[in-house]
């Protein structure tokens, strides 16, 4: 099986400070990867830096083959290699529904002239998207919902909205920044259920996250940063068991990695 | 409907009945600036401040004047080349500056009206400060021989036609703009107001529709500068300046930003009021900024956001 997703010994540097420091790993189509690591790891550098929000100092990432490191946002994203923000990041002023009918902008094959004209198949792309938002709001358990302005949702739910604008662009891999920050027990296992689903419909999805006992509930492999650089990658099992990686987390805190 | 009654029946009888001929001057007037008022409305749903309209009406008004007295093309046909000139001048203006956010964006627009009346007396072809004089009135419009609007120095109502004029392009401005507004285009500029990061990660080209969004205001700004020159027969580096920039601003803020006819109405109420505080001299200026600051104070949503209030709790 080749790799979906290829990240190729990337370097990020921040003036004198350096980020990630030549980091390589593959996502495999289908697979759940998670990269983990305590504060200050590198994570999030890494994580803007495959979806093109930041450039690469040196290395690059591919998809397919292709580079997608150092292009613009939406062009990555049009590639099929879209991202997740954490919860503040929707728009708040629409509904729920509206959120992820706009959303659904990628799918469409009629320029924005098309649309303003009014042309049939405007017409048939927005009847389209409508039936397409309502089926993964549904998916995600949020049509009751629908109708409320996105600025007056709980955490939860944001979260979840989140997620469904991301799918809302039919992609191929969906990156998630942290789904279950400040998330409590009950509400992070029905997420790691959505992100499980997520999978099921044929998204690869790669996570970045703290929380271990979700990551290793959830993960298929696992990725481990520490001061910008690659310390493990494995199977929960495997990480569980690294030196290591439990000495990256302090070593005796245990618990804090699930074990 | 009622509204088309009104504009073009209602208010010409109006006007007819009570002889005040000046009043076409000020609908006509309003009706220009509610134009470039929509554009200025434009790059606030994209969620830009901007303070620069001034620049591109100047702009439109020279272009219109020179090509008219120099060059004697047809007014009519200056009309869309000066919104087009505008629509191309402010793409290349606006490809670093539209990556400016927030006040920053908003200052470097209000800059740009004061370049734009320091270019105008620098330039040979404005004819420095003592601008262009004595433009010819709209000549006849054509097509295939076919007279679609008379000679404007034939007519004996001039006042009339420049109205008819104006309120004509005002209509199919707004009517463009509502369209604009509901449809796909319309709802990614939300998207971008709202969070530009977002809408990239959803495939949105920000950069190619934040110069779109711009263009098509400084084409408003660049046709109601073009048929002030032509009402008024001159144009001068002062004919807009800060203020009307700043004007414009406003419009848009009163009549409500979340709303396409906000502007409009903004520009009626702004012009209006003004007016109507003549009476009161000297605290004309003290009555009508302690209104305005009321007024956004109370209904910082524009006066749309009123009507609609109303409406929805009838409907409950």
């Amino acid at each position: 099986m080749s790799a979906l997703l290829e990240v190729k010994s990337v370097t990020k540097k921040f003036g004198g400070l350096t980020a990630n420091k030549d980091i390589s790993f593959t996502v495999q189509e289908k697979e759940i990867l998670s990269v983990i690591g305590p504060n200050g790891a590198g994570k999030s550098t890494l994580f803007k830096m495959i979806s093109s929000f930041l450039r690469t100092t040196s290395g690059e990432v591919l998809f397919k083959g292709e580079r997608i490191s150092n292009l613009a946002p939406h062009i990555v994203a049009r590639r099929g290699v879209v991202r997740t923000f954490q919860e503040t990041t929707i728009f708040k002023s629409m509904t729920v529904r509206e959120n992820v009918v706009i959303a659904h902008h990628l799918r469409s094959k009629t320029n924005l002239l098309g649309f303003y004209v009014g042309s049939r198949r405007a017409h048939t792309d927005e009847t389209e998207f409508r039936r397409s938002a309502d089926e993964i709001l549904e998916f995600l358990n949020l049509s009751e919902i629908s109708g409320e302005l996105a600025s007056t949702l709980p955490q939860g739910h944001l979260r979840a909205l989140g997620i469904a604008i991301g799918l809302a662009t039919d992609p191929k891999i969906l990156l998630l920044d942290e789904p279950f920050a400040g998330m409590n027990h009950d509400e992070t296992m029905r997420t790691v259920e959505l992100v499980s689903g997520v999978r099921d419909r044929g998204v690869t999805v790669l996570l970045v996250e703290h929380d271990m006992p979700a990551v290793m509930k959830i993960s298929d492999r696992i990725v481990v940063l520490n001061f910008g650089e690659k310390i493990a990658e494995g199977t929960p099992q495997q990480i569980q068991q690294n030196e290591q990686v439990i000495e990256a987390y302090l070593g005796s805190e245990d618990d804090s990695i699930g074990l | 409907m009622i509204f088309f009654i009104g504009v073009f029946v209602l208010v010409p009888w109006l006007i007819e009945m009570s002889g005040r001929w000046d009043y076409y001057y000020t609908l006509t007037s309003v009706a220009l600036l509610s134009i470039a008022s929509a554009g200025v409305w434009l790059t606030f749903y994209i969620g830009r401040i901007n303070i620069g309209q001034g620049a591109y009406a100047l702009a439109g008004g020279y272009l219109s004047a020179v090509l008219v007295t120099q060059y004697e093309v047809s007014f009519w046909l200056t009309i869309p080349l000066a919104g087009l000139f505008c629509a191309v001048l402010s793409m290349l203006i606006g490809l670093p500056i539209l990556r400016l956010k927030g006040v920053y964006f908003a200052m470097i627009t209000l800059v740009l009206t004061e370049v734009a009346k320091l270019t105008a007396l620098a330039l040979p072809i404005t004819n420095g400060a003592k601008g262009i004089v004595s433009i010819p009135l709209p000549g006849e419009l054509s097509v295939f021989g076919m007279t679609i609007i008379p000679d404007f120095s034939t007519l004996e109502n001039v006042k009339l036609a420049f109205y008819y004029l104006a309120v004509t392009l005002m209509v199919i401005c707004f009517a463009g703009m509502y369209r604009l507004v509901n449809s796909r285009m319309g709802h990614l500029c939300r998207s971008l107001q709202q969070n530009e990061e977002l809408a990239s990660s959803i495939g949105v080209n920000i950069t190619t529709l934040r110069i779109t969004a711009y263009a098509i205001s400084s084409f408003l700004g660049g046709v109601g500068g073009s048929i002030f020159v032509a009402i008024s027969q001159s144009i001068y580096p002062t004919s807009f300046q800060v203020a009307d920039s700043i004007n414009f601003m406003l419009n848009v803020f009163v009549g409500g930003l979340g709303y396409v006819f906000g502007p409009m109405l903004g520009t009626v109420v702004i012009y209006f009021g003004w007016d109507l505080l003549f009476q009161t001299g000297k605290f004309q200026l003290l009555i009508y900024s302690s209104i305005l600051i009321l007024l956004m104070l109370t209904v910082p949503n524009g006066l749309l956001s009123l009507r609609l209030f109303k409406w929805n709790k009838e409907k409950k």
